[in-house]
């Protein structure tokens, strides 16, 4: 069937938008600032538009393949979008759009030459990540989106930026040489790079190879284990998202999130029930590393010296517990972690932004935590952090508790749950702690010290992280098609055939 | 020795290499590990589609047998994103050691405050001056 009608080819604007717009943005911006930042904002409102349109396609459940250049699946290249895609494609628009807002309206996308068409970029290598049905392609929008967080996360400049930023290329080189090899040898064993197809063929491998289908399976995952900074390779993302500017560390936290959904993407997909010694190659790994992240995420929460810092190990802490979630690759379990990555994403978001609104305010005190002079708007920023924190930690009444508790819930299923229900109300508990210790230093105690620094207050930056605290309290207000939404997703993306049978129409139409 | 064992051992040795300059402490190594490792990844790339001698990857009248088009084609966005990625590492890793004053990937910490400062500024200038 020849897509003919443009409803048709909505799985592709996701990756057109930005691919058109960080062009005519750089075109722009060198003359008119004002006209980049419109065409950066329009952009990013388009793609939340297309998000959602695709979202209400797929949630009656019809898997949309969409083949590039019309060729048929294995051997052209497929956009697959399901309910998972859908949600991470509106998940990515919507922190786009309060980053974007944020980095706008403190004027941060100043500072530098290039922030409007990088950000674009990066978006369309998030876009991509999350629709290619094609382990190859994941791989080469692995790569724009981080090409353009390079860039991103050195916006601004300085010495710290620099410094973090030589850790952070490294060690992503070093993921990208291990991801080809990754690729190499699942090509080298099944003929395909189509994630569907691949799925069918790791079954027919002889018994001699199936040593090094678990090589390459156990390879991949370790990529992603290091994109979504899984302990014990959490290490390059404390001071990379601390230094980042703080409107690009918003958007970064939906990086982890990249490679866990590319995770929920491939295992279930490629390493499922059919493929022998691969089967589930990370289950026995994936869930105690999943547990020490999180208590090394919340205990860095407890422990950290800023604001920013500490909303970076939030970051880990939430990935962790997410990842616990996943690591038992059943459909309710999954359906609960997707409901949380949702909010965790958000939660990141606002943390990250309420931060900044700190540090623009306190002067040369920055968002350390200590105790400061007094500064503007100190109640309602006050206000803000305490939202932001119960939402990061999981208590009522916004989704963070919703989250934990399906969490909860649906681990009561698995063989270890003790364990993890032990893990995840400790490290609760020490996070809770932690965000108490740092919004008392900051926001109740004060020092007598005048400090001229301080800039005169706008209150356009609270903005973006209200939207960002509202969205969280949409989330729960809305939690139950949230979470049936999650659900269905889940056990979609457990189902293999389900895809299969979309992207390579076997003898259909 | 057949060209298989030729291959291999070279991906092995460019391998054992990238990942032993990787881990050094300077970037001007870390640049160059990183380099070897993507020389090795290209070359096992290559390899994925099994080495065959004296066939072309692409149709003709002629030719009854081919080698596999793909991995070449691979290969050549493995080539093009890894140079790209390594031009940049490297102009970073020279800003960075302007910047800062040291090239060391991992070694100092940036400057928190004053104190922090001074404490590096000694830290580097103690390295300096054991420098031949």
């Amino acid at each position: 069937m020849t897509p003919t009608t443009f409803i048709d080819h909505l799985p592709i604007l996701p990756l057109a938008i930005p691919a058109l717009a960080a062009p005519f943005a750089l075109l722009a911006m060198r003359r008119r600032q004002g006209l980049g930042i419109a065409i950066s904002l329009v952009s990013c409102l388009a793609m939340l538009g297309t998000a959602l349109a695709l979202m209400a396609r797929v949630s009656d459940g019809t898997i949309l393949a969409y083949e590039l250049g019309d060729w048929p699946a294995p051997f052209g290249i497929v956009l697959v979008a399901d309910r998972l895609a859908a949600m991470m494609l509106v998940l990515a628009a919507t922190l786009a759009l309060i980053a974007l807002l944020h980095a706008v309206l403190t004027r941060a996308d100043r500072k530098g030459w290039h922030f409007h068409p990088l950000f674009q970029f990066q978006l369309m290598g998030l876009n991509g990540a999350f629709l290619t049905g094609d382990l190859f392609n994941l791989f080469v929008f692995f790569e724009v989106l981080l090409i353009a967080s390079y860039g991103l996360m050195l916006h601004g400049q300085g010495p710290a930026r620099l410094k973090a930023g030589v850790q952070y290329v490294v060690i992503n080189l070093v993921g990208s040489s291990v991801f080809l090899i990754a690729l190499g040898l699942l090509y080298a064993l099944t003929g395909t790079l189509n994630m569907a197809d691949m799925g069918l063929r790791v079954a027919a491998i002889a018994p001699e190879d199936q040593g090094l289908l678990r090589i390459a399976a156990l390879l991949l995952v370790s990529v992603f284990a290091l994109k979504a900074a899984v302990a014990p390779l959490h290490l390059w993302l404390m001071r990379t998202y601390a230094v980042s500017t703080p409107a690009v560390a918003a958007l970064f936290a939906i990086m982890t999130k990249v490679g866990v959904y590319s995770l929920i993407r491939v295992v279930p997909q490629v390493f499922g029930d059919g493929a022998g010694a691969a089967a589930w190659v990370p289950a026995p790994y994936l869930f105690p590393a999943a547990m020490v992240s999180a208590a090394i995420g919340f205990a860095g929460v407890f422990a950290a010296r800023s604001m920013a810092e500490q909303a970076a190990y939030a970051v880990i802490g939430s990935t962790g517990t997410l990842l616990i979630a996943v690591a038992g690759w059943q459909a309710e379990s999954l359906g609960a972690g997707l409901y949380y990555l949702m909010h965790s994403t958000l939660a990141a978001a606002a943390l990250f932004l309420v931060a900044d609104v700190v540090a623009r305010r306190r002067g040369s005190f920055g968002d350390k935590a200590a105790p400061g002079p007094d500064f503007a708007d100190r109640s309602i920023v006050g206000l803000m952090f305490m939202a932001a924190a119960i939402a990061a930690t999981g208590l009522p009444p916004l989704s963070g508790f919703i989250g934990k508790l399906l969490i909860l819930k649906s681990l009561t299923a698995l063989p270890d749950w003790g364990w993890a229900w032990g893990v995840i109300l400790t490290t609760t508990f020490i996070g809770v702690i932690g965000f108490a210790r740092v919004g008392s230093a900051v926001f109740w105690k004060r020092t007598d010290q005048a400090d001229a620094t301080a800039p005169a207050a706008s209150r356009a930056d609270l903005a973006a992280p209200i939207i960002a605290l509202a969205l969280l309290a949409a989330l729960s207000a809305g939690a139950g098609w949230a979470s049936a939404y999650a659900n269905a997703a889940a056990a979609q993306v457990l189902d293999p055939a389900l895809s299969a049978a979309a992207v390579l129409r076997e003898g259909a139409q | 020795m057949n060209y298989e064992f030729l291959m291999a051992s070279a991906i092995g040795v460019l391998v054992a290499g990238g990942i032993y300059l990787a881990l050094r402490a300077r970037t001007f190594q870390v640049v160059l590990g990183l380099t070897l490792l993507s020389y090795a990844v290209n070359l096992f790339l290559f390899a994925s589609g099994r080495l065959v001698l004296n066939r072309p990857p692409i149709w003709d009248k002629a030719v009854a047998e081919y080698t596999d088009p793909l991995p070449q084609a691979l290969v050549l966005t493995a080539i093009v994103i890894t140079f790209g990625m390594t031009a940049f590492v490297v102009i970073l890793a020279l800003r960075s050691f302007l910047e800062t004053g040291s090239d060391h990937v991992d070694g100092d910490t940036v400057p928190c405050d004053a104190q922090d400062a001074i404490a590096d500024g000694d830290a580097n200038a103690d390295r300096g001056a054991n420098q031949p």
